[in-house]
Parts: structure tokens; C-alpha cells; sequence
């Protein structure tokens, strides 16, 4: 199957499951900005509280988490297949000598590292809110009501600790989104001369309107919730 | 009125893909600086044959900047750096300053063994093109050359894919050992004319499958590869190929 076995096959499997998590990124950050409402309405988490629970019932939640979880998987797996093929491709002689041009982002030559960093948070991240929310409700005895999303966020994100590591996480996902978005149009082979400047700027301004939404939300939970 | 510098020569020796490898030094003393890097590597091996040693080995034929076969990493830039792009050929003492040390590697790449210091086997392209790098065409009279209408921006495009050379410097400053912007550009200088669209699709997948059974990289899309070509090739090339590609094994 072309798709596993050549390069730029393998490439499209990055591509697609990395746009694929930018989308799902998109509607998270807009799921989390109602709860910023709450945050200045003083309604106590009433609106955000109604999205999870909207979300928490509903079948088609469940099948949405279980293809983000095979996107996750994918990405992460062909990213290490591919990291270790190119490691192998350039060979074990390393050159004494390297001088990085000025328009090679650093970024992009460190996706790999900057991935690591991504799947870390996301292990933190799911610990905080969904081990500690939904796999509690599933075994009986949760600290608090599942449904009560408001209340986890104001627990976390007042806990400075979890503040910092979650603002160094969103950092390492916008380097790899900045240069994630365009690769991947690249990658599809929907770029050229004049789209080059065009995607380079949509993926940068897209990517730090959506990390700037997750930002807002752990602050504003942190100073006033 | 030229220039005279000294400098000091830390090149690359190695006996063949196996060996080690090491550097040695030399003191280069009073060079011109209208010298091409050659001519002074020429200068340097006149001396260290005088000194009953063994000359440095380099790869070079036309000096010219139009054979591809000079592939000096020198100072960390493959052909060394220059500001709009040059072979190691076209590269003049002058861009260098008094007393510098300039080291000089071989491409380094698992798919270009070293054969000796700094030449290198880049046989490996020749195996790409052989496997689709050219148009099936019967011998006989050659048609009317405006028998076929081409628009002037298309020829252009073709032709500056066509500049290509060769010389393998997008894999040496690839940090995943890539060759997509050679085979994008060899790719490329056929796809954009009706006379290379016949065997488009064949051609794609034949190049792109010997690239990969050859041990070239995954592209991350760095962008090291264009910032070094010496004939200015584009990743534009590289999204060509990838649509080329995709195009093609969709339709199968
Ligand atoms: C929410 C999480 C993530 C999103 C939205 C995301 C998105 C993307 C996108 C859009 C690309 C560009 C694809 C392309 O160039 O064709 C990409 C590439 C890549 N990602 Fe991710 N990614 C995420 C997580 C990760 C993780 C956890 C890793 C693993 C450690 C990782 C490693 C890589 C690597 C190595 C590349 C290849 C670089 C390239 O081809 O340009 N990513 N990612
Ligand atoms: S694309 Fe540029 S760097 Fe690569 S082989 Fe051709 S001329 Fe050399
Ligand atoms: S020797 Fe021919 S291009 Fe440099």
C-alpha cells in the first residue's frame, strides 16, 4: 500500500491526522471560551457545564474520542518511523561543522523533540481531565460530579504549578503547529510560488489565534475564577 | 588588484566507506583572493605532494558551475556560502577572511559512501534517473519545433527545474538525508511539458520508489535543501512532485 510504504505516503499520514487534530484543536479552544463567560458572568460554570454534559452523554462523543485517539496513535507512531528512517538515511558520520541557513526554521528541523513535549502535556492533561473525570465516573466514586467541568478548571489552572507546566505545553504546540500547517499543505501538494507566503501566514495566524485561546482560559482561571 | 591572504585548510581525509576518517591541517600562506577554492585546493595538493605526502581527494570536472560533480561542505554549507548560490567550483578565495580556518567535509549521507577523503559515490542519482528521469521517444525525423505550442512561463518554469545539476548538496544539508528536491526538480522539468505528461504518472512513481529503495529520507520540509542549491531550485518543486505523485496513485 502506497500510503505505508513510500515516503511521500507516509508523509500524507502525517499530514492528514495532523490537520485532523488541528480541527478538533479548533473546536476544543471554542469549547473552552464558554467557560471564560462563566468566568466573568459569575454564573458559577453554568453554560460550561452544560457542554460537558452535552458532550458527556452523548454516543457520538464517545466515537469522537476514540478517533482522536487512532489519529494521536497514528501520528505519533509514523513519527517515530519516520524520525528514525531519516536518522538512518543521513548516516552515522555526523558533520564537525554545521551552519544553519536563515530560513530553515529551527522548528522545523525539531518536530520530533517538540512532539515529545506535545504527548507529554497530553498525558498530564488527560490525567487532570479525564482520568480524574471520566474514568472516576465510571468506577463509582468521583471527587466531583463529573459534569462539573467549571470545577476541575478552577482547580487546576488555580494551581500555579500545573499553570506554568500547561503554559510551556501550549508553547511547544504552537512552534509545532507554526511550521506543522504549512508542511502539511506542502505534504498534500497544495503549494507553490505564490501559496508558499499565503499558507505560511494563515498557519501562523491560525495557530496563534488557537493557542491564544487555550492561553486565555488558564490565566483567566488562574487571576479570577 | 588582488588580495593575498593565509588561512588554514582543515580537510577530510578517509580511506574509502569503511575507514574512520580524520582531519588534517594545512597552512595555506599568501593566496590570492581571485583564486577559486579549487585552484587553491590545487595549490595545496602541489605543496603536499612536494612534502611527500598524500594529496587530498576531491570530486570536480567542468569548473565551471554546470556539471555537478565539485560537492565540497565547507564551513557547514555544502559548496560553501555564498550570497545568491554557487558551486564549490564558482566559489573564490575572496569570500574568506585572514587568518580563518576552513574546514572541509564530504557530503555526508548514508547514500553517497565516501570513496576516498572528500569524494563521494552519487550514483545513486543516476539510478533515480535512470528509473523515469527521461522521455520515450522513437528515433527519425525530428518534428517542427512549433508543432507543438508551449506558453513562455511553462518553458521558463521547465527550464529552470532543468538546471538541476545534480551535485546532491539538498541531501548533504538535509538533516533527513532527503533527495526530494533533486528528484522534484528532475520530476518537475518533464511534467511541465506536453511532451513529458504521456509518461507522467509512470515516471512519478518509478523515481520516487528508487529514491526510497536507496535509502534517501522522509522530507520534514526544512527548507535547508533550496537555501543551499546552487541553481536556486524550489520546494515549490518538492509540492509539484508530491501533487504528481498523489495524482498518480490515486488514478491507479
Ligand atoms: C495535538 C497534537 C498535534 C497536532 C495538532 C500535530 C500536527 C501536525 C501537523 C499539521 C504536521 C504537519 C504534517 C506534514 O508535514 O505533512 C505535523 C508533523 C509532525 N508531527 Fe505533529 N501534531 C501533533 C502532535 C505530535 C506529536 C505528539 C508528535 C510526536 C512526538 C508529533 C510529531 C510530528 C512530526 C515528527 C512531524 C513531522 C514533521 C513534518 O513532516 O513537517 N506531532 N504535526
Ligand atoms: S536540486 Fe540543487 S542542490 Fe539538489 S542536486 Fe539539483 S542543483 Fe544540486
Ligand atoms: S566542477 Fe562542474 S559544477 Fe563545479
Amino acid at each position: 500500500m502506497w500510503l505505508t510504504n513510500s515516503s511521500i505516503g507516509r508523509k500524507v499520514i502525517m499530514s492528514v491526522t495532523g490537520v485532523s487534530l488541528i480541527l478538533f484543536l479548533t473546536f476544543h479552544a471554542c469549547m473552552n471560551i464558554v467557560a471564560i463567560f462563566d468566568v466573568f458572568g459569575k454564573t458559577g460554570g453554568e453554560h460550561y457545564n452544560w457542554v460537558c454534559e452535552m458532550l458527556g452523554t452523548n454516543w457520538y462523543a464517545l466515537v469522537g474520542t476514540a478517533a482522536l485517539a487512532v489519529l494521536v496513535v497514528l501520528h505519533f507512531v509514523y513519527a517515530l518511523i519516520l524520525t528514525l528512517q531519516n536518522k538512518k538515511a543521513r548516516g552515522s558520520n555526523k558533520y564537525a561543522v554545521t551552519d544553519r541557513p536563515a530560513k530553515v526554521e529551527w522548528e522545523s528541523q525539531n518536530m520530533f523533540v517538540i512532539g515529545l513535549i506535545v504527548v507529554l502535556g497530553l498525558c498530564l492533561h488527560l490525567f487532570n481531565f479525564w482520568w480524574n473525570m471520566m474514568a472516576a465516573e465510571l468506577m463509582g466514586a468521583p471527587a466531583i460530579e463529573a459534569t462539573d467541568g467549571y470545577r476541575y478548571m478552577c482547580e487546576t489552572f488555580g494551581n500555579p504549578v500545573f499553570l506554568i507546566i500547561y503554559l510551556v505545553w501550549f508553547a511547544a504546540l504552537w512552534f509545532h503547529l507554526n511550521h506543522g500547517m504549512w508542511s502539511a499543505m506542502q505534504t498534500l501538494g497544495w503549494n507553490g510560488k505564490t501559496w508558499f507566503c499565503r499558507w505560511k501566514c494563515i498557519g501562523q495566524i491560525y495557530t496563534t489565534i488557537i493557542i491564544l485561546m487555550f492561553v486565555a482560559v488558564a490565566l483567566v482561571f488562574n487571576f479570577c475564577a | 588588484m588582488a588580495k593575498n591572504i593565509s588561512f588554514t585548510v582543515r580537510y577530510w581525509k578517509q580511506n574509502g566507506p569503511k575507514d574512520q576518517g580524520h582531519f588534517e591541517e594545512k597552512h595555506m600562506q599568501n593566496i590570492p583572493d581571485d583564486t577559486s577554492f579549487l585552484e587553491m585546493l590545487d595549490i595545496m595538493n602541489e605543496e603536499l605532494i612536494n612534502e611527500g605526502k598524500e594529496p587530498f581527494v576531491f570530486d570536480h570536472d567542468c569548473r565551471e558551475g554546470i556539471c555537478g560533480m565539485c560537492s565540497l561542505y565547507i564551513n557547514g554549507t555544502p559548496h560553501g556560502k555564498t550570497a545568491a548560490g554557487a558551486t564549490t567550483c564558482q566559489l573564490y578565495i575572496r569570500r574568506f577572511h585572514e587568518g580563518d580556518v576552513i574546514t572541509v567535509e564530504p557530503w555526508r549521507s548514508a547514500a553517497f559512501p565516501v570513496i576516498k577523503d572528500c569524494m563521494v559515490d552519487r550514483s545513486a542519482f543516476d539510478k533515480i534517473m535512470a528509473a523515469g528521469g527521461y522521455t520515450t521517444i522513437r528515433t527519425g525525423q525530428a518534428q517542427d519545433a512549433n508543432a507543438i505550442l508551449i506558453p513562455k512561463e511553462d518553458a521558463d518554469e521547465a527550464m529552470d527545474c532543468a538546471t538541476c545539476i545534480g551535485c546532491g548538496a539538498c541531501v548533504a544539508a538535509c538533516k533527513n538525508g532527503s533527495a526530494m528536491l533533486f528528484v522534484s526538480s528532475k520530476v518537475s522539468q518533464f511534467a511541465l511539458l506536453p511532451q513529458g505528461r504521456v509518461e507522467a504518472a509512470r515516471r512519478v512513481k518509478n523515481m520516487v520508489a528508487k529514491m526510497d529503495e536507496l535509502g534517501f529520507g522522509n522530507c520534514t520540509n526544512t527548507r535547508a535543501c533550496e537555501a543551499v542549491c546552487p541553481k536556486n531550485e524550489s520546494i515549490a518543486n518538492i509540492a509539484r512532485l508530491n501533487r504528481e505523485f498523489l495524482k498518480a496513485k490515486l488514478a491507479d
